[in-house]
């Protein structure tokens, strides 16, 4: 039992000063991916079913080189800010500590092994 | 935090069935919470029987008819019975709106009737309010000024006033908090719609000097953003008042401030 009032419990910590950040982010990474997808998923439609050397050649053409970077990096780390805000929302504490921290890593690792294929390929 | 079920001693039980009204030819069946903390009993639907011909057409006429014809110990607040003072917003047939401003026609089949979601009952329909009332007073609800108080007035443009229009309205009734699901997971932290679209009241008031500290007071990840524009809140309002667009406002001028 804690004797606090409605309004230090209303109030708690206080304000963090920062989230817009966050929203920002997410906003812009939004809408980049709103082209990016699109365009990705056209382009790789066009070589499935084709053999190996075709999918080099085709990774180590510098537009689709630069949209696959770009694929992965906004896609991952859009994916790692929006799997912040819903393991925020279900879980507290220590859970929601250790899940946030595995989603920024799984996004990391995904973009640097996806990266390592991508130069692997293309060059 | 999340919970996906109920707590044992939240449980509803099956409650008691009142008898059916003798002679009567236009009947409609009533499945109503009940709850005390005097029994020590989980809670139970009871189950009444009304003769809408003797009764008025509104869900409030309905309760209040119970509570003077069948069972006086059913607790609701209802103060104006007109949609002015919030006092008797429940969850209807599903929906969190005023039992007053809400026809018993507008309900297909049995009316079923709940407090409001997801908030500690006092007892049968009415909720503790206390941690909504507590943020509501958090957000600073009041003209907020540095300058000296002019001798007449503070003066406000007609164009000035007219932002305040969808947002002044709003009876805090808790019906948008509670059908919130950010709200329910997170209202320890979560202002929630109803004070959000207060704070943006005053937020937007031209006579308001505190612009940047209400805002500094906002920016918080769960103050603020916990809101996903699920938009339920829009949905419920029974003054037909959209808290998620005010909250979608402040979240603009956040942008704004910061680029």
């Amino acid at each position: 039992m804690r004797y606090l009032t409605p309004r230090k419990r209303a109030e708690g910590l206080g304000s963090a000063r920062r989230g817009t950040e966050h929203h920002i982010a997410m906003t812009v990474s939004g809408w980049a991916l709103l082209f990016i997808v699109p365009v990705f998923v056209f382009a790789f439609a066009r070589i499935l079913g084709h053999g190996f050397e075709h999918f080099a050649g085709f990774f180590a053409n510098p537009f689709i080189a630069i949209l696959t970077g770009l694929f992965l990096f906004v896609g991952m780390r859009h994916f790692a800010k929006g799997a912040q805000s819903a393991i925020e929302d279900y879980c507290h504490g220590f859970t929601r500590d250790a899940f946030v921290m595995l989603a920024n890593a799984v996004s990391y690792l995904v973009i640097a092994a996806g990266f390592y294929a991508l130069i692997k390929l293309a060059l | 935090m999340v919970q996906f079920t109920l707590p044992k001693n939240s449980k509803i039980r099956t409650g008691k069935t009142w008898p059916k009204p003798e002679g009567a030819k236009n009947l409609r069946k009533f499945q109503i919470y009940r709850w005390s903390s005097e029994d020590g009993q989980n809670p139970s639907v009871d189950t009444y029987f009304i003769d809408l011909d003797d009764c008025g057409p509104m869900v409030l006429d309905a309760l209040i008819y119970i509570k003077n014809n069948i069972d006086p110990t059913l607790s609701f607040r209802r103060s104006c019975r007109e949609g002015i003072c919030g006092s008797c917003a429940m969850n209807i047939d599903g929906i969190n709106t005023l039992a007053c401003i809400y026809g018993l026609d507008e309900v297909k089949g049995d009316v079923r009737i709940y407090p409001l979601p997801h908030m500690p009952v006092v007892r049968d329909l009415i909720p503790d309010l206390t941690h909504f009332y507590a943020q509501h007073a958090s957000i600073m609800p009041w003209l907020e000024t540095a300058t000296n108080t002019p001798a007449k007035e503070w003066r406000q443009s007609i164009e000035d006033r007219k932002k305040l229009d969808g947002l002044y309205e709003c009876v805090m009734c808790a019906s948008c908090s509670t059908s919130c699901p950010s709200y329910w997971w997170n209202s320890d932290k979560y202002l929630g719609p109803a004070a959000l679209l207060h704070a943006y009241r005053w937020i937007i008031d031209s006579r308001d000097e505190a612009t940047g500290q209400r805002l500094d007071e906002l920016e918080d990840p769960f103050k603020l953003y916990r809101c996903h524009t699920i938009m339920n809140c829009a949905k419920t309002c029974p003054k037909g008042l959209n808290p998620a667009e005010a909250i979608a406002q402040i979240k603009k001028m956040m942008v704004e401030r910061a680029a």
